[in-house]
């Protein structure tokens, strides 16, 4: 995988800055990680010692919140992310059809990145718009009535 | 000061101003001088009335009346027309857009709106927009008005019960609140609507997030609590930027902080955004959630009631429960008692989705049935097919067949019948569903979304997903449905919290009602519904079949042969089941077996 290992000095400054936002306490935990995953990508272990330090809260339990949570990854992930609906209304209105032609188009499988690190797939829980299913996000975005055949143009608009 | 039987604005912000407004203006005042009407027509530069793309507009009122598109020259014909005649000038009257709003559209005759009366009515960034709709109306009345206990008598008192599922009465959970004697007390708002086509609450919180907001501060009012959260899953960013706003405009306006409406009454607010994960939308879970730690839930007793967020006394509602408050308190207990069943009071929103016309959001009283939701409220089935069954109550809920389509529904009867009321996603399935197929759709869902603190919901739902996938591979077994049966029951009684306690529901109501379609997996290898995949095969009719070899040359595993102009053959092992020679076949040659 050829992701651009991150600049130290960028990951401090984004857990600074979430940290400053919310004060450091524990009870703001969630949304420190929050916002450090959406402006890093991921939570890279220097993030969480640096949270670890600045919320006097062991490293081990910070783990286990990044680890729980569907949002939170500690793994690196690609330039765009796409969160794929895999609810029963979107299933039932076409999905799985949808899933393997987003499979079929990027060779990968769940969770994975493809080899030039541009796109991660992963799927997600509910988005709440089931009246467009099926739906799928990719980073901000969010697609409706997405059927199989325009799978394509749709990553197209990611370069 | 004069009357005027008219009024009339002329819209002068500077994209009017551009396309000759002032011209128009001056124009229609030297009109109606002309015409003798000065002492009978007020004319008026305002800022903004439309859209300004067909400028220069300008509104008449009493009448109401938006024209546009004017230049100098029509004023003279328009001021006889309307100001003289009486007659609207239709050419210049805008034409109303007409939006399509895909989720919630008017109000068919069998529902009744609490809830979502303003959703899509009033904008929800505006606080002034709920005002006008009697917002905030309540809480003044509840804080000049009535002592907190005499708050929880009314909520009591109109059988409101909670909307995210489980249905408790919530003047009975607020008086619980209010009797622990522990400080500080916390309100939340449970606002993780995790259950997959449920949508209901989100846009109550995008189009309406004030009623939320005034359910809460009058709530906290009755328990004696001056912190409030509330919980919203990450995967509503718009819910959570619309709440922050009108928090922030709820402050602005005295609603929120210190000595709420000059009373001595203080409360505020906070959002709390989750990071996806669906236990959270369980109680203990959240506020484990909201203390910064992982979204494990907690065993009950303690209630939060008793021993809640940061170990205090917490009141937990749903944002359905919260938004029904403040119409309760200013139309009365009486009223909202009026509409519903014995036991269950009021409207409830649903999201029907799936094989139905018109899906979005409803809102009905309790006590409709199943049948008037999908056929009066929904429109019917797609395309016309048979109904085969409804699913209530999201991924822990229960399939209900054609028998049931009769019940009423309310919190008994759906549990009378094996399923619950959930937070109201309804999915409905048509003759083509394989229920089998369903029930490991749904068990995939729990067992993903296990949190793994408990063994049985761990373990088992595991043990359940692998055995159905076995039996959607054609692999089922003598004894499967038994087992099935076994580890079921025993989920439900160990689990920790609702999700695996929940878990085993579609399945033990399939099994129930669709047994026959298990036992054709198992016993017959088949797939009745033919959509699993490795219970069907593709196979083409002789005689039909015109060997045009479009099937051959799209097949992508080269499993079709033939010569051109004759039948061609599907070899069965080669194949994937695809169905891609089915989609393209012109002569509908291909079944499936």
């Amino acid at each position: 995988m050829t992701i651009v290992p991150i600049d130290g000095k960028v990951v401090l400054e984004a857990v600074r800055t979430a940290v400053d936002r919310y004060g450091a306490t524990r009870d703001e935990l969630i949304p420190i990680l929050n916002d450090v995953n959406r402006e890093i990508g991921y939570l890279p272990g220097e993030a969480l010692d640096e949270i670890s330090r600045l919320l006097r809260v062991p490293k081990s339990h910070l783990f286990s919140v990044a680890s729980f949570y569907r949002m939170l990854s500690t793994k690196p992930r690609g330039k765009h992310v796409i969160q794929f609906c895999e609810s029963a209304p979107c299933h039932v209105a076409g999905g799985r059809e949808v899933w393997m032609a987003v499979k079929e188009a990027l060779k990968i499988d769940e969770d994975e990145t493809t080899p030039d690190g541009n796109w991660t797939l992963v799927t997600t829980s509910c988005l709440g718009v089931c009246g467009v299913g099926p739906v799928m996000m990719i980073d901000d975005d969010i697609f409706g009535n997405v059927d199989a055949k325009q799978v394509q143009s749709i990553l197209a608009r990611y370069h | 000061m004069a009357h005027f039987r008219s009024h009339v604005l002329v819209c002068v912000d500077p994209e009017c101003l551009n396309k000759g407004a002032h011209d128009v203006l001056d124009a229609f005042q030297d009109e109606i001088v002309a015409q003798g009407l000065i002492d009978e027509v007020q004319v008026l530069e305002t800022s903004r009335i439309g859209s300004c793309s067909n400028g220069p507009e300008m509104m008449v009122y009493p009448d109401g009346v938006h024209y546009v598109g004017l230049t100098t020259y029509d004023i003279p014909y328009l001021v006889e027309e309307h100001f003289l005649k009486g007659r609207i000038a239709a050419k210049f009257v805008e034409e109303k857009k007409i939006t399509v709003d895909e989720e919630l559209s008017a109000p068919t005759a069998k529902e009744i709106r609490v809830v979502l009366r303003n959703c899509g009515k009033i904008d929800p960034e505006n606080i002034e927009d709920y005002i006008a709709e009697d917002g905030y109306q309540a809480l003044g009345n509840v804080l000049t008005q009535n002592k907190p206990e005499e708050v929880i008598e009314i909520v009591l008192k109109s059988g409101l019960r909670g909307r995210g599922g489980a249905g408790f009465p919530t003047g009975k959970k607020w008086q619980f609140c209010r009797a622990s004697q522990a400080s500080p007390k916390f309100v939340i708002c449970n606002a993780d609507e995790g259950d997959p086509g449920a949508f209901m609450n989100r846009r109550v919180l995008e189009g309406d997030p004030h009623s939320v907001i005034e359910g809460m501060i009058i709530a906290a009012y009755a328990i004696g609590s001056n912190q409030g959260y509330i919980y919203c899953r990450a995967e509503y960013p718009i819910a959570v930027k619309t709440l922050n706003i009108a928090i922030e405009q709820a402050r602005n306006f005295g609603l929120l902080g210190k000595n709420i409406l000059g009373s001595s009454f203080d409360f505020d607010l906070e959002v709390r955004m989750g990071a996806g994960a669906f236990v959270c939308g369980e109680e203990t879970a959240l506020m484990a959630s909201i203390e910064g730690n992982r979204g494990e839930p907690h065993p009950r007793p303690p209630f939060p009631a008793v021993k809640g967020l940061f170990g205090k006394p917490s009141n937990i509602n749903n944002v359905e429960t919260y938004a029904n408050v403040p119409q309760i308190i200013l139309k009365g207990a009486d009223w909202y008692a009026s509409m519903g069943t014995e036991k269950s009071k009021g409207t409830k929103t649903f999201a029907l989705a799936g094989d139905v016309k018109h899906t979005g959001l409803i809102e009905v009283p309790f006590g409709i049935t199943l049948r008037e939701i999908i056929y009066d409220v929904g429109g019917g089935i797609k395309e016309d097919k048979g109904f085969k069954a409804i699913q209530t109550g999201g991924p822990m809920g229960g399939c209900l067949p054609s028998e049931y389509l009769d019940l009423p529904v309310d919190y008994e009867e759906l549990a009378k019948a094996g399923s619950i009321m959930g937070s109201g996603g309804l999915v409905v399935m048509d003759e083509e569903t394989c229920m089998v197929d369903i029930a490991r759709f749904f068990m995939e869902f729990t067992q993903d979304e296990s949190c793994g603190k408990c063994t049985p919901c761990r373990v088992g739902t595991r043990r359940i997903l692998e055995i159905l996938e076995r039996i959607c591979d054609g692999k089922g077994k003598n004894g499967d449905i038994e087992t099935l049966e076994m580890l079921c029951s025993e989920i439900s009684e160990t689990s920790l919290c609702g999700l695996g306690q929940g878990a085993p529901n579609p399945i033990v109501s399939i099994l129930q009602h669709f047994r026959s379609e298990y036992e054709a997996h198992i016993y017959e290898k088949r797939c009745p519904s033919k959509v699993c995949k490795s219970l069907i095969r593709y196979e083409i009719i002789d005689g039909t079949c015109t060997g045009c070899t479009v099937c051959a040359r799209n097949c992508p595993v080269n499993a079709i042969s033939g010569e051109r102009r004759q039948t061609h053959l599907i070899d069965p092992d080669a194949c994937v089941r695809c169905g891609i020679c089915m989609q393209v076949c012109n002569f509908n040659a291909i079944v499936i077996n």
